[in-house]
């Protein structure tokens, strides 16, 4: 009697260890676990230059847009400045 | 691709905190947070003194995004590190993970409660329509959107603080260091004084 008892006990806890496999993630609506949740971001090279800005590109071009930074990046060097 | 990166040139950085008082105007930084600031390191040692510049250094893998429990950082086709303020639960954890101590938190109440955390965006604004009031508000300004780089670097009067494409503030980086040359000169004793007067000869009376 006592033997049926022990193995009813270890298959009872054996059930219980296994339910812990069978945990679903508690998390609300879409979330996916180590990717971004927020809203998405728009492009800059999607907007219009300003129509008084120095900078201008092509709207939805980003190869323009990355000239356009590229030069005024390239306006740090003042070594650039010194030889004109 | 092109991927922002800031460059700051300690021989050249004179602590004028011109960049971060330019941050503050430029995005309406709230009281209490400085998304950039000037450390010196070896203050008053003659030719040890050196500054830098410090914000967000917008790492390509970076620790705030791989500590943030609610997932609400980014990164931009740029490579810019962003996040979206609605999310930010303003828990505190990035400001732990990261090295430049760049997550800064509002003081939102009487009881030391923080508030959302804000960071540098390398002036990219955030996850709002570019350019609108909501994101200027929450983000401050986006001049990459305007075609422009972050004014901290654009106004640096000494051109110590660089940003744009990492390879392209490299190269210029690389130009500078190649014409300057190292040692005294790099300090500017000599351009200043001359050159040191020549030691006596030995056995010579003094």
């Amino acid at each position: 009697m006592s033997a049926r008892l022990a193995v009813a006990v270890v298959a009872a806890l054996c059930l219980v260890a296994l339910a812990g496999c069978g945990e679903r993630p508690q998390t609300a609506g879409v979330n996916k676990q180590g990717k971004y949740q927020g809203k998405p971001d728009t492009l800059p090279w999607d907007d219009a230059p300003l129509a008084y800005g120095s900078a201008k590109w092509t709207q939805g071009d980003k190869a323009s847009w990355e000239d356009a930074i590229k030069t005024r990046t390239l306006n740090q060097n003042e070594y650039v400045h010194i030889g004109q | 691709m092109a991927r922002m990166k800031f460059l700051c040139d300690a021989e050249r950085c004179i602590a004028c905190n011109g960049c971060t008082t330019a941050c503050k105007n430029e995005n309406e930084v709230p009281w209490g947070v400085n998304r950039r600031r000037v450390v010196t390191v070896n203050d008053g040692v003659p030719g040890a003194e050196k500054s830098i510049s410090v914000a967000c250094m917008h790492c390509s893998d970076a620790p705030c995004m791989a500590v943030c429990p609610v997932d609400c950082f980014y990164h931009t086709e740029n490579g810019v590190v962003l996040h979206d303020k609605d999310l930010c639960i303003g828990c505190g954890y990035c400001f732990y993970a990261c090295p430049f101590g760049a997550p800064q938190f509002p003081q939102a109440g009487a009881f030391g409660l923080r508030g959302k955390m804000d960071k540098c965006t390398f002036c990219a604004g955030g996850p709002e329509p570019d350019r609108s009031e909501a994101e200027f508000e929450k983000y401050g300004r986006n001049r990459l959107a305007e075609g422009k780089l972050p004014l901290c670097a654009e106004m640096c009067s000494t051109k110590a603080l660089l940003a744009g494409d990492g390879d392209v503030i490299a190269d210029i980086y690389r130009q500078r260091v190649t014409v300057r040359g190292k040692g005294s000169e790099v300090w500017g004793w000599s351009t200043a004084y001359g050159p040191p007067p020549a030691k006596p000869a030995a056995g010579s009376k003094s």
